[in-house]
């Protein structure tokens, strides 16, 4: 009777709670999806914020305008001689077109102003363009040339026309609204930008030195950490019988994998750079920091594409007679080279993106030149983001951008590519 | 290799060394069709091949490692002690007057000396002292480039006959081959216990000058950071107090932001994607999450300065809050971002490791899939996680680029989030990027940080490690 009773009145009970119970299960099965929602809000606002910032980046104004080579001004004397020809006076040449549309400007601090729509790069070009080809002397060209980049933000709408006439640039505005009416001022590809070396002014800036500098890097390393990854995994997977000597090993590799990455660069320092008086900012050093640095992760990728090796293909390499280096040389390790080409891609994107311990050892100079080798003075892609984040001038924010969008499309490659090999080559056994 | 590419840096040209590693490659494939043919010709020619204890090949390999070890090791260390030594020599050339300089300004003058002799800019008019002293290292350098070349090939060619000469039929070659390979690998393998020495002993010796200028509790458990030193005894605001309080605390604080993002939203999207989402979900969501854990973090860094901190900064002003355009939440935000894959990686890890029986058990008893979660699976693998945890905190404090673009210089001893405050990170680059003397307080300093971040984020991590390997032989 009483048993009935408890029976029934558990059933009620359970009963009672359940819609309470149901309700919990739910919201707990919502925020297990607020929290999935969350995370890949942040993916995309991170990409969405990076790339509404940066792709204008890859187009610049540029200025048409009516060059005339004078020959009063390039070579007055008439001797086509390319000293003469280099060392001529350039910046009249693009300024006078200028001076010949606005003829109202007057004053020196305006006119510096008009001039100050092109980019000191215009001259430039015109300049090499005359020594290219020396017979534009006296004929009149309509040219593209390069827009200063407050011309370029302006056009581009960073700044908005109302915030430039706010700060002064009342008259810019009015000039560049003439030059539009007429159809003077367009767009080009950027390609600057990719072929440059760093520059103080946005308009003339590009990543090509500090890509070339990370190309550099990344040589020295992949060429150092892979082999003595491989080796290193090798000997620990095949060779090594568990003793107190690999005991360390394993615990060094394990702690270096989670040692924050300013500390190599103190390493760096304070060994390569100052003990053994390696150059600072050179590639060679950086390289041999992020070499010690993606180690650990080669090492365990090595050491995992060795053990899903099965036994078995050791064990008929051995019963036929091979000694154990060739079993490991001839039949394991081509069989594990796919997982640890894997790994290694994947450590050199790592070592792509790495930017503080390259700090430490002088890789942050402004360096205008493109480095043509492992002991020049370079930067690298990384830092230079880093150098023009810090930039006051706003060009500057979406070059900036742009660079991280070639960064991360670099990153995106590589790991497409270790992706592909592991879908590839991985065996089933 | 390493020896190749440290050997590079000769004398600021790579020419020369390059010149010397291919002749050295040329050298070792004749060493090894000597030593090929010289073991044929022992045993008597192919048709009695049978007589050699190896395979041919093996000989040829033994003359070759014979002429390029040698002679690598001896580059690698001539790149390696070359400018310290020729630096050595050229001060102890130097007039009496400049060898009793302190030891920054001799600095200097080596630079100047180095500079000239490259034919650089200096930063001063050379002295006649200096001017010599760079004709001085120039000629050195030009012996040494040249000893350098004549020892490295004498070597590899003393080498390769010297092994050439032991070559006989009964000669164990593949023994001695692989017997050197052997030694290579371990030679490989050691690098990671060399490379933990060079981290200890380089941030060690530097952290043990700098606590001779400055006493060590002073550093652990001093209030104040401003490692400016006067110049002149009356300078105003540059006492030079190093006291390491306010930027741990600023580490700890920006960090336990980072958690408090990173660690909900982690490990429930781990739970969700272990136990309740589709594989398709699953299949999409995993690798989306998980692209965070590959973006660089300058990218963070950017992307905290650029538009986290004014977004912040707007919506506290709208509340009335004041809050610094350099703010601890700003950085402690997306440093929560760039480690949520961290969390629930892990987290997703151990969540799977719990045995299916545990459910079974639990549902089976009549409770819901949420409340299995909370009762039987977090529970089982809350140690795994606390690891998981442990590991983002260390990450947390280790990291870099976010918080020199986004968070402050000035050291603050505040627990107010949307005040700026910096980290030891912060300090170590602010203290060593840009010019240095090596002597200087200041820069010894950025050592001795290093010091305590590395014992910091060594300790979480042998805890992480030692929590989650306890936990893993419960259920194997």
């Amino acid at each position: 009777m009483s048993n009935e009773q408890t029976k029934s009145r558990t059933y009620d009970l359970v009963q009672a709670s359940l819609e309470r119970r149901y309700a919990k299960e739910r919201r707990f099965r919502l925020m297990g999806l607020g929290a999935i929602g969350l995370g890949l809000l942040f993916v995309s606002v991170l990409f969405v914020s990076i790339i509404s910032n940066g792709y204008t980046a890859f187009v610049q104004t540029h200025i048409r305008l009516p060059v005339s080579f004078d020959a009063s001004i390039i070579d007055p004397q008439g001797t086509r001689d390319p000293e003469v020809l280099r060392n001529a006076d350039y910046r009249r040449v693009v300024r006078q077109p200028l001076r010949e549309m606005f003829p109202g400007v007057k004053g020196r601090r305006d006119k510096r102003k008009l001039y100050r729509l092109l980019s000191g790069e215009a001259a430039r070009e015109v300049a090499a363009m005359v020594l290219d080809d020396p017979s534009l002397i006296g004929q009149t060209r309509e040219l593209w040339l390069l827009a200063d980049d407050s011309v370029d933000m302006i056009i581009k709408g960073h700044i908005t026309r109302e915030a430039a006439i706010a700060n002064g640039g009342g008259k810019l505005v009015a000039w560049l609204e003439q030059l539009e009416r007429e159809g003077r001022i367009g767009k080009e590809f950027n390609a600057t930008f990719f072929t440059a070396g760093d520059s103080r002014e946005p308009e003339q800036a590009g990543i090509g030195g500090a890509v070339a500098g990370s190309f550099y890097t990344l040589l020295v390393t992949l060429l150092l950490s892979f082999p003595i990854g491989v080796a290193a995994a090798v000997y620990l997977e095949e060779f090594s019988v568990q003793n107190r000597f690999t005991d360390l090993i394993e615990v060094n590799i394990n702690n270096l994998a989670a040692v924050p990455s300013i500390v190599f660069g103190l390493l760096g320092l304070a060994i390569f750079i100052n003990l053994f008086g390696l150059p600072r900012s050179a590639p060679l050093v950086g390289g041999l920091v992020l070499t010690l640095m993606t180690l650990p992760t080669i090492i365990i990728a090595s050491r995992a594409a060795l053990k899903s090796v099965p036994p078995s293909i050791r064990e008929a390499a051995l019963g036929i007679g091979a000694s154990k280096m060739q079993t490991v040389t001839h039949h394991v390790l081509p069989l594990a080279m796919p997982g640890m080409f894997t790994g290694a891609i994947i450590g050199m994107a790592q070592a792509l993106g790495e930017t503080a311990p390259l700090l430490m050892i002088g890789m942050v100079a402004f360096i205008v030149d493109i480095p043509g080798g492992p002991l020049d003075p370079a930067t690298v892609l990384p830092v230079q983001i880093y150098l023009w984040a810090d930039s006051p001038e706003r060009a500057f924010v979406e070059r900036t951008s742009a660079a991280i969008m070639v960064l991360l499309a670099f990153l995106i490659a590589m790991n497409a590519i270790a992706v592909i090999l592991r879908r590839r080559f991985e065996r089933r056994w | 290799m390493a020896a190749a590419i440290s050997g590079l840096q000769s004398d600021g040209k790579s020419m020369h060394t390059s010149v010397i590693l291919i002749v050295l490659l040329m050298l070792m494939a004749v060493a090894y069709q000597l030593g090929k043919r010289r073991a044929l010709h022992t045993a008597g020619g192919t048709h009695a091949i049978h007589k050699l204890h190896s395979l041919s090949s093996y000989y040829g390999l033994y003359v070759m490692l014979w002429a390029a070890l040698p002679s690598l090791l001896a580059l690698l260390l001539w790149g390696l002690f070359q400018e310290p030594i020729l630096t050595k020599l050229v001060v102890s050339g130097l007039p009496p007057e400049m060898r009793s300089l302190s030891d920054a300004e001799l600095g200097l003058v080596i630079n100047d000396v180095r500079n000239l002799a490259a034919g650089n800019i200096t930063s001063s008019e050379p002295g006649p002292a200096v001017q010599a002293a760079a004709a001085h290292l120039k000629s050195l350098h030009g012996m040494a480039a040249l000893a350098k070349g004549v020892v490295i090939l004498a070597l590899s060619v003393m080498g390769a006959i010297l092994a050439w000469r032991t070559i006989a039929p009964q000669m164990r070659a593949r023994n001695k081959v692989e017997w050197i390979v052997r030694g290579l690998l371990i030679l490989s393998a050691s690098v990671a216990i060399l490379t933990t020495i060079g981290i200890v002993m380089s941030v060690l010796f530097e952290s043990l000058r700098f606590f001779q200028k400055i006493p060590v509790t002073d550093f652990l458990f001093g209030l104040e950071w401003s490692p400016q030193i006067a110049i002149r005894s009356d300078q105003v605001g540059a006492s030079g107090a190093f006291g390491a309080i306010p930027l741990l605390a600023g580490t700890l604080l920006i960090s336990a932001i980072a958690l408090m993002v990173a660690v909900p939203v982690g490990f429930m999207s781990a739970i969700y994607l272990s136990e309740y989402a589709t594989p398709r979900l699953r299949a999409f969501a995993k690798p989306v999450i998980e692209v965070l854990a590959g973006i660089p973090t300058v990218v963070y860094g950017f992307f905290a300065a650029l538009t986290v901190a004014p977004a912040v900064r707007g919506f506290g002003e709208s509340l009335g809050l004041d809050v610094s355009s350099e703010s601890a939440l700003a950085a402690g935000l997306v440093m929560g971002i760039m480690i949520i894959p961290f969390v629930s990686s892990l987290s997703d890890d151990v969540i799977n490791a719990v045995p299916q029986a545990m459910r079974d058990a639990s549902y089976g008893l009549g409770a819901t899939q949420s409340e299995t979660i909370r009762q039987v699976i977090v529970p089982a693998a809350l140690p795994g996680i606390m690891g998981g945890v442990l590991l983002a905190a260390s990450r947390a404090i280790g990291e870099t680029m976010i918080v020199v673009m986004a968070a402050g210089l000035s050291a603050n001893l505040t627990a107010n989030p949307l005040e700026a405050v910096t980290t030891v990170t912060v300090q170590i680059v602010t203290l060593l990027v840009g010019d240095q003397e090596f002597d200087s307080a200041k820069t010894l300093a950025a050592f001795a940080l290093g010091l305590l971040l590395f014992a910091i984020t060594l300790g979480l991590n042998i805890l992480a490690l030692h929590i989650v390997r306890k936990y893993r032989e419960q259920y194997e």
